[in-house]
C-alpha cells in the first residue's frame, strides 16, 4: 500500500473528525456558549490568566503534549501489523481522545481554570483526589522509569547524538539567560541553538572521534567489565546514572533557566520534524511493505495494542495540560474546540507518522517480520526502527540518511529528556503534597522529594533484565506506562461525565471512550498480572512488574466503584454547577 | 492582494509567538514572584504583617549598637534617648 494514501485517509478521518462529531460535541453536548466569560478573563492577572490567540494556544498546547510517547508506541505497536495501530490511532483519536482534550479543557473553563486534580476533589471527593494523585504518581514513575530507558537505549545505538545532546543543555541555559537578562527576542538565538545542535550531530556522524560509544569503550558486548556486567549493561548503567544525575539538577532549577528553552528548542525542532517527514512522504510516496496484520503474534493484540499506544489514541497526560495551562488562557469558550479537538489530532498525525516511518523501512514484509519477530522484539527495537525509517523519509527532502537517523535520533532524545525533566518535577511536587496530605513534613522539602523521585526512578529502570542484560529492560515498564496514562484518561472522562450528568445532558460520547478504556486497562493488567508476572502462569515471573500492575488494577476497579458510586446517585447540579 | 512581505513576516511573528508564548509566561511568573518578595521587605511593617527580615537584621546589632552610641553622644545625649537599645 502507498505510505501517501494512507497518510491522505487518516488525515482526512482526523478532518471530518473536526469538521463534524466535534461540531456536535460542542453544540449539542458541551453547549459552547461564546458569551461565556472565560477564566482567563474574569481573572486576568498576565501571567497564568491570559487571554491568547486560538493559535498561539494551539501550537502552545500541542507542543506540550507532543513527545516521545506518541512514537514509542505506534513504533511498537505495527508489531500486530500496521492495520490495527492505524484503526486505533484514528479511531481513538476521533472519537477518544479529541473529546478527552476537548472536554477536560471545557470543564476546566467552566470551573474557574482549575485542574483536574482540583475538579476530582469537587465533584466525587477527598478520596478521589488521593486516588488521581496515586495514578499520577504511577505514571510519572513510569515515564521517568521509560524514558530513561529510552535515551540510555538510543545513546547506546546511536552514539552520535550525544554531543549535540549534551550540547543543548549550554545552549538552553544560554537562551534562558539572554531572554531574561536582556528580554531580547528569542527566535534568532533559537535559531543558532539548533544550528549548532545538528551541526554537531552532522559532524559527530562523519567523525567517529566525536561519538561517545560507551560499549566499545568497556570492550563491546563479550567482555564483562565489573561486577558481572558487559559492555552493553555497564554502558546503559552510566547512561542512566548520568541521566538521573541530569534530571536532579535540571527538575530543582527554576523553570525558566533550562526547562523552558530546552522547550523552545523543542518546539521548533517537532515543527521541523514533522514538517520535513510528512515531505518526505508527499515525495517519496514509499510502499508500506510492512504485513498489514499479523497471524502469527505470540500475544493477542487484545487488549494488549490499546495499552501499548496510549498517547497518539488517548492519553492522561493531556487532560493534565488542557486543565493546568491551556484552560486559564482560552480567549472564547468556543475556541476549546479548535485547541482542544486539534490538540488531539495534531498528536494522532504524529502517531500516523510514526506508524509510516517504521512500516516502510524495510525492503520486504519479511524482513520486516524478521525484525519484529517477538513482542520483546518490537518493544525494545521499535523506537531504533522509528530512527531509521525517519532518516530513510528524510532522503525525500534530500537529506542523507545516516545524517537524517542522527538528526531523528536527537529531536527524540530532546523530547524524552525534557518529558524526562518534566515528570520528574512533577513527582516531587506529588510526593510533597502527599506528604502535606499525610503529615510528613519532611517529604515537603524540595531535595527530599526529588531524591525520593530520582532514586526510585533509577532503581525502577535499572531493575527489569532486558535480553542484553541489566537495565536494558526499561521496555517491559510501557505496558504499565500504558495502562497508568489511559487509567488517568479513564477518570478524566469520567468527571466530565458527572459534570454533564450534573447538568442533565447526554454524557454517553465521554462515558462509552471511559468504559472502554477501563475495560481494556482492566483487561490487560488482569490477564498479565495473574497469568504472567504472579508466577501461576508459565512465563517467569517478576515481584516488580507484579507490583506496580496489580496497583493499576487496583486503582482501576477503585475508579469503577467510585463512578458507578457517583453515576448512580440522583441528584441536581451541585454548587460546582452552579457557579459554571 | 495581501503583501506579500507583510504577510510571510506575520507568520514568523505568529510562529515566534507560539513558541515563546510558554517561556514569557514563566519570565513574568518569575519576575511578579520577586516584586512581591521586594514589596514584602519593603512595606510588610506598614501593611502590620511582621517583616521576615527583622529576624536575620538581629545579626546586624552588634555593629549597628556603636553607632548608635556614637551617635547619640554627637547629638549631646548622655545615655541612649530609645528603651529598646541599650548601649549604655
Amino acid at each position: 500500500m502507498s505510505s501517501l494514501l494512507l497518510a491522505a485517509i487518516g488525515i482526512g478521518i482526523f478532518l471530518l473528525g473536526y469538521r463534524y462529531y466535534s461540531r456536535f460535541i460542542a453544540d449539542r453536548i458541551f453547549r459552547l456558549d461564546p458569551n461565556f466569560v472565560t477564566p482567563a478573563h474574569k481573572y486576568k492577572d498576565g501571567v497564568d490568566f491570559v487571554p491568547t490567540n486560538k493559535f498561539v494556544l494551539w501550537g502552545h498546547h500541542y507542543s506540550s503534549v507532543a513527545g516521545a510517547a506518541p512514537i514509542i508506541g505506534p513504533a511498537i505497536a505495527v508489531y500486530w501489523g500496521w492495520l490495527p495501530a492505524v484503526i486505533w490511532v484514528v479511531v481513538g483519536t476521533v472519537f477518544a481522545a479529541g473529546v478527552h482534550d476537548f472536554g477536560t479543557l471545557v470543564l476546566s473553563v467552566r470551573n474557574k481554570g482549575q485542574s483536574v486534580g482540583t475538579l476530582a476533589d469537587k465533584l466525587i471527593g477527598k478520596r478521589a483526589k488521593v486516588l488521581f494523585l496515586f495514578i499520577i504518581l504511577i505514571l510519572v514513575l513510569m515515564v521517568n522509569a521509560v524514558f530513561a530507558w529510552a535515551i540510555a537505549n538510543l545513546f547506546v545505538n546511536f552514539p552520535a547524538t550525544i554531543l549535540s545532546i549534551f550540547i543543548q543543555i549550554p545552549l538552553a541555559v544560554w537562551i534562558g539567560y539572554s531572554v531574561y537578562k536582556r528580554k531580547g527576542n528569542m527566535l534568532i538565538p533559537s535559531i543558532i541553538a539548533l544550528a549548532v545542535m545538528y551541526g554537531s550531530a552532522i559532524l559527530a556522524t562523519k567523525v567517529p572521534a566525536l561519538q561517545v560509544d560507551l560499549v566499545k569503550w568497556f570492550g563491546g558486548e563479550e567482555t564483562t567489565v565489573m561486577f558481572g556486567l558487559n559492555g552493553v549493561s555497564m554502558a546503559f548503567f552510566v547512561w542512566i546514572i548520568v541521566l538521573m544525575v541530569y534530571v536532579y539538577i535540571a527538575s530543582t532549577l527554576p523553570v525558566w533557566k533550562l526547562l523552558q528553552p530546552r522547550d523552545y528548542i523543542n518546539s521548533h525542532q517537532l515543527v521541523l520534524g514533522l514538517v520535513i517527514l510528512y515531505l518526505g512522504v508527499l515525495f517519496m510516496n514509499p510502499e508500506i511493505t510492512a504485513p498489514a496484520t499479523n497471524p502469527n503474534a505470540d500475544i493477542s493484540m487484545f487488549p494488549l495494542l490499546f495499552i501499548t499506544i496510549a498517547c497518539g489514541a488517548i492519553s492522561g497526560f493531556h487532560g493534565l495540560v488542557s486543565s493546568g495551562t491551556s484552560s486559564k488562557q482560552l480567549n472564547n469558550e468556543t475556541e476549546a474546540r479548535f485547541v482542544g479537538y486539534l490538540g488531539a489530532v495534531g498528536e494522532g498525525m504524529l502517531a500516523l507518522l510514526a506508524i509510516i516511518a517504521v512500516t516502510t523501512l524495510f525492503a520486504t514484509g519479511a524482513d520486516f517480520s524478521a525484525a519484529y519477530s517477538s513482542f520483546a522484539a518490537a518493544s525494545s527495537g521499535g523506537l531504533g526502527n522509528f530512527i531509521l525509517g525517519a532518516g530513510q523519509l528524510a532522503t525525500g527532502v534530500l537529506i542523507p540518511a545516516d545524517i537524517a537517523s542522527t538528526i531523528v535520533a536527537v529531536i527524540v532524545i530532546s523530547f524524552a529528556a525534557t518529558s524526562l525533566d518534566t515528570s520528574v518535577r512533577l513527582m516531587r511536587y506529588i510526593i510533597a503534597e502527599l506528604g502535606s496530605e499525610y503529615n510528613l513534613p519532611v517529604l515537603t522539602k524540595a531535595h527530599v522529594a526529588t531524591t525520593i523521585a530520582v532514586v526510585t526512578s533509577a532503581a525502577l529502570v535499572l531493575l527489569p533484565q532486558g535480553p542484553k542484560g541489566f537495565g536494558s529492560g526499561g521496555y517491559l515498564l510501557w505496558p504499565l506506562f500504558g495502562t497508568s496514562n489511559q487509567l488517568l484518561a479513564g477518570i478524566s472522562l469520567l468527571l466530565i461525565s458527572i459534570w454533564l450528568k450534573n447538568q442533565g445532558r447526554n454524557f454517553m460520547p465521554t462515558f462509552i471512550p471511559m468504559v472502554f478504556l477501563l475495560f481494556m486497562t482492566i483487561w490487560a493488567m488482569g490477564k498479565q498480572v495473574i497469568f504472567e508476572w504472579s508466577g501461576i502462569g508459565t512465563v517467569d515471573t517478576s515481584i516488580l512488574l507484579f507490583i506496580f500492575g496489580a496497583a493499576i488494577l487496583g486503582f482501576a476497579i477503585w475508579v469503577i466503584i467510585e463512578a458507578l458510586a457517583v453515576l448512580s446517585k440522583k441528584q441536581g447540579p451541585t454548587d460546582i454547577n452552579k457557579s459554571a | 492582494m495581501v503583501d506579500r512581505n507583510w504577510s510571510f513576516k506575520r507568520l514568523i511573528e505568529l510562529y515566534d509567538e507560539i513558541i515563546s508564548h510558554p517561556h514569557k509566561t514563566e519570565i513574568k511568573r518569575e519576575l511578579r514572584d520577586e516584586d512581591d518578595i521586594f514589596l514584602l521587605l519593603c512595606f510588610s511593617e506598614l501593611l502590620g504583617i511582621p517583616n521576615p527580615v527583622s529576624y536575620y537584621t538581629l545579626e546586624l546589632y552588634p555593629t549597628i549598637l556603636e553607632r548608635f552610641h556614637d551617635w547619640h553622644l554627637r547629638m549631646g545625649m548622655e545615655k541612649s534617648p530609645l528603651e529598646g537599645i541599650r548601649c549604655c
